[in-house]
């Protein structure tokens, strides 16, 4: 009101401008020769499961009682078959589009509804907090393992209600996280500074919460998908989850447990395909965190 | 408006923050700021000084309403804060806020200019007018926007980002701007150059400071008026020359003789005062200076010193300025005297 | 005078990291602490002091470090001790008190516990004796009702009760060397002046040797006997406290001087500033580091090492101008 601001305004054209945060976070990420690994890992699980289906050997549903069971390296069937004489590679190619789809899939949905849960939780304090918070906290008194169990058993077996019990198991985590991450986001000098402009919980939240929060919770997400193969591989192996003869890595470790003491090897290969997953998201999600991890 | 009236009038402002019990620790509140009555006129600088816990702090965000008082009310130019006459958001429009931590007054996600250029959006600015405004700004705190407005608070060094910052609390074009331990953080020398820029934008958009600072060197530097506080209550309040001339409360006297001394030859001899403020959970009954007082007499423990002034500008809240008061030491008919 | 030297640094370089991203924290500082004298080491923010301070305990991380030059503290050859000798070094020959107590002392054991647990390590007696020992440190750092003060936990005391137990607990050895990084600039200003006498009657009657870095040029009045001023890693300028404050020689000290708030100062009238930031330790300039903020600086100020000049005894600077600066920058351009 009583200042005139007579400095002539810049070319807009000249401002210089900086590479913004995620370049750094992405230069960062590029020289963690580890998460590259796992980074590499990830996307050819990716690709075998969009594209794998494609270019299976064998028919991956085509069985044969004469051909059970054969070892690893039996000509044709260079993983063997199992124990309906299924050629074991094309089952496992094509089992990463179901296992990634299971695993991938709840954390997503949780992720989306545990942060909205969890931020307004963390911004808004006070009793509402509480009441969100004590909710979670009794989903979260259950063994994860347990409460998707129970969920699928009550839902009954399916897909479907595998994905919504193994969505509903990952919320309480993703909204802890998210109302951690949001308390401490709201009581930095810049979300103060904010207030005092006299802006709206909706304008900080958008403006100056979302930014800082939501990187940190992915990073966490990204780690429960490793879990939520486990869980759903485990679903499955109760027969709550994939139904045969669709091939899923947990199913296939269930029904080939009786090969066990002929086929080892063959029987390991599902529980060795969930095992390089799940760590390769691990260690993606860590190379994640110390990349966006800015030291000043 | 008359001249009279102050710009910022705050009156019984008190905050107390209630604890949780624990065992050894009945009391429930800590007694944060405690019935805090202040002006400010039009254009000057008051400078806020004392010790931790003191007050300081959570009376600037009293101010900014960004914690809300246990009782009192901040008058704005005649209007109560947060009637209908005045709302907190054109409150917010006409007080603004420095804070000391540079880094973290920022937001790390977004450029210099959208953080400054955020606040008059709120008001309603057009994203276009706002990022002109904002670059305005940064060439008037000394960033040249053609290099500083795209960058990151973390590639700007602590003044730079102090700068921002005050450019940031400018964009809304305030009246009034509290620097809570503003330039507390930096180095002399870039202090120096952040005092420098106060001073000049002061001028140019004539603005009232209320100067929060435990350097007392700074605060007689810029403040006009000083106000000292002592476990959530003002102790005194003086023009900068009276009180620095002649503290005449024994707690601001010694808080300005523990200033180091800058001179060799005239090294301080003895403390001051002893021991450490106590705890402004259980404040001391009475006047709460008087465990550490050398002045301090049985009357100082039962009762509790108002407010009193003892000349047209100079006010103090020391039993031995108060009249009808059987302390020993009064001093109240010396000043009698003098006048 | 380095005849009866406790500490002598010699030209000491300190660079965290290795590559183009090497910070040059500290780059040839050489100094002479004599026994019984209370040096302040001063500076801003990145200008070495605090590295050079923790090189005298060794305290940097030696696979992110590399330490060049030597370092001797009473006799011992402080980069060479092997790690055994370094932990006895360490408190009984040379201690050191922090900024924030509240960070150094263990929260989970009493202040009296980590001070008995100090000595008995150090001196190898009875508890009993240790105990006895810690009271009379207690006693000596004035800390009030002592006995039940050595019960307390660290989270327990107030600031100024904390800064004084960790002073004990330095002294718990009887070191002749006490070193102090910033250990008040977290007070109040009332404890603060309070710290500062105890450190200077704790260095007269036990004849310590303190080397004592601050921001504070105050606090430096107050407890140095001489002063050495650091910039970008080097020490500009050296000297006793009364030549330092009253004839510096070296533009940087006395832009220092000069930009500090005082109370002569009119209010309103503007602060002498020094233009610029400090310069990245990662690229530092060739010649003098401080030339391009220099009201003084030539040409020839911008190449070579810059020596240090003797002005006097004990009185030296990093300058190559020192022929005008004692005169104001106006009169000197003339000159």
């Amino acid at each position: 009101m009583n200042a005139s601001l007579t400095i002539p305004t810049t070319n807009v054209a000249a401002i210089e401008q900086s590479p913004g945060y995620w370049s750094g976070v992405f230069k960062r990420f590029l020289r963690d020769r580890v998460a590259m690994c796992a980074a590499a890992v990830v996307l050819l699980l990716v690709l075998l499961a969009l594209f794998g289906a494609f270019v299976t050997p064998v028919d991956p549903y085509q069985s044969s009682m004469l051909k059970r069971l054969k070892p690893i390296g039996t000509e044709g069937f260079p993983l063997g078959t199992d124990e309906l004489g299924r050629d074991m590679m094309s089952r496992l190619m094509v089992g990463a589009r179901l296992s990634l789809f299971m695993g991938i899939t709840p954390v997503l949905f949780a992720f989306l509804i545990g942060s909205v849960i969890g931020i307004i939780a963390g911004y808004t304090g006070g009793w509402l907090n509480t009441a969100i918070m004590r909710t979670v906290d009794v989903f979260y008194a259950f063994p994860s393992v347990l409460l998707a169990i129970a969920l699928s058993g009550a839902l009954g077996a399916g897909i479907g209600n595998a994905l919504i019990s193994l969505t509903l198991v990952f919320i309480p985590p993703i909204c802890r996280v998210a109302e951690s991450v949001t308390a401490q986001v709201r009581s930095r000098d810049y979300v103060e500074a904010a207030r005092a402009s006299g802006a709206n919980a909706f304008a900080i939240i958008r403006t100056h919460v979302l930014g800082n929060v939501l990187g940190p919770i992915f990073v966490y997400a990204t780690s429960l998908i490793a879990v939520s193969m486990i869980l759903a591989s485990g679903l499955s192996f109760l027969g709550l989850g994939v139904k045969p003869p669709e091939p899923e890595w947990g199913l296939m470790l269930n029904t080939l447990r009786t090969a066990i003491y002929t086929q080892p090897w063959i029987a390991a290969l599902p529980g060795l395909m969930i095992f390089i997953t799940s760590i390769s998201f691990n260690m993606l999600s860590d190379g994640l965190r110390s990349a966006m991890d800015v030291k000043q | 408006m008359s001249a009279a009236t102050p710009l910022l009038d705050v009156r019984g402002l008190t905050k107390h923050f209630p604890l949780k019990a624990s065992p050894g620790n009945k009391s429930g509140v800590v007694r944060a700021v405690d019935d805090v009555n202040f002006s400010v006129m039009r254009g000057e600088t008051l400078g806020i000084v004392g010790e931790s816990g003191c007050g300081k702090s959570t009376t600037a965000r009293l101010l900014m309403h960004l914690i809300n008082p246990t009782a009192g009310e901040v008058i704005f130019e005649g209007k109560v804060v947060g009637s209908r006459d005045l709302p907190m958001k054109e409150f917010h429009r006409q007080v603004q806020m420095v804070f000391q931590d540079s880094y973290s007054s920022l937001n790390p996600r977004l450029t210099v200019e959208a953080s400054i250029a955020f606040g008059p959006q709120v008001h309603g600015v057009s994203e276009k007018d706002a990022v002109k405004r904002a670059r305005d700004l940064l060439s008037r705190v000394g960033l040249e926007p053609a290099r500083f407005a795209g960058r990151y608070p973390h590639e700007l060094s602590g003044g730079q980002r102090q700068r921002v910052n005050i450019a940031r609390a400018l964009a809304l074009e305030p009246r009034v701007v509290i620097l809570d331990e503003a330039v507390s953080a930096l180095d002399k020398s870039v202090e120096a150059q952040v005092l420098n820029l106060l001073l000049d934008l002061k001028q140019a958009f004539n603005l009232t400071y209320l100067f929060i600072s435990h350097d007392l060197n700074v605060v007689r530097y810029i403040s006009d008026r000083v106000m000292v506080m002592y476990l959530g209550q003002v102790v005194e309040m003086a023009s900068t020359d009276a009180i620095f001339a002649s503290a005449k409360h024994p707690y601001a006297d010694a808080l300005l003789s523990s200033m180091p001394s800058m001179d060799p030859d005239q090294r301080t001899e003895a403390p001051p005062i002893s021991g450490d403020p106590p705890n402004p959970i259980n404040p001391p009954s009475g006047c709460r200076f008087h465990t550490r007082c050398t002045f301090a007499e049985s009357v100082c423990s039962s009762r509790a010193p108002q407010l009193t002034s003892i000349d047209d500008t100079h006010r103090v809240a020391c039993l031995m300025y108060e009249a009808n008061v059987a302390h020993p030491r009064s001093r109240v008919n010396v000043l009698k005297v003098a006048a | 005078m380095s005849q009866d030297a406790i500490i002598e640094i010699k030209d000491l370089e300190v660079v965290f990291g290795s590559g183009s991203a090497a910070v040059r924290a500290v780059n040839g500082v050489s100094l002479c602490v004599e026994r019984g004298q209370t040096v302040a080491l001063i500076g801003e923010s990145g200008s070495g002091k605090s590295v050079t301070l923790r090189s005298l305990l060794r305290l940097h991380a030696p696979k992110r470090t590399s330490i060049k030059g030597s370092i001797r503290v009473a006799g011992h050859d402080v980069l060479s001790l092997s790690s055994s000798a370094l932990s006895d070094f360490r408190g009984e020959v040379c201690s050191m008190i922090f900024q924030e107590p509240l960070l150094a002392l263990d929260p989970v054991y009493s202040v009296g516990d980590q001070i008995i647990e100090s000595i008995q390590r150090h001196k190898g007696c009875s508890r009993a004796e240790a105990n006895k020992k810690a009271l009379a440190l207690f006693e000596r750092v004035k800390i009030p009702s002592p006995e039940r003060r050595l019960a307390a936990y660290p989270h327990e005391m107030s600031g100024g009760m904390r800064q004084r137990a960790m002073i004990a607990l330095a002294l718990a050895c009887d070191p002749q060397v006490l070193l102090a990084d910033e250990p008040t600039t977290a007070l109040d200003a009332t404890v603060q002046i309070q710290i500062l006498l105890l450190l200077r009657e704790l260095q007269k009657t036990l004849g310590l040797s303190i080397v004592f870095v601050t921001h504070d040029i105050g606090a430096a009045v107050e407890v140095a006997d001489r002063i050495a001023v650091m910039y970008a890693g080097q020490i500009v300028e050296e000297g006793d406290v009364r030549t330092i404050m009253r004839a510096p020689r070296h533009p940087y000290t006395k832009a220092l001087l000069q930009s500090r708030a005082h109370g002569s100062l009119d209010r309103g009238q503007r602060l002498a500033t020094i233009p610029g930031a400090p310069p990245d330790l990662a690229k530092l300039p060739p010649g003098c580091a401080f030339a391009p903020r220099c009201a003084y600086a030539q040409d020839a100020c911008r190449e070579g090492t810059i020596a240090l000049v003797s002005l006097g005894e004990s009185h030296g600077a990093r300058c190559r101008r020192t022929d005008v600066t004692h005169l104001p920058h106006t009169e000197s351009v003339e000159a």
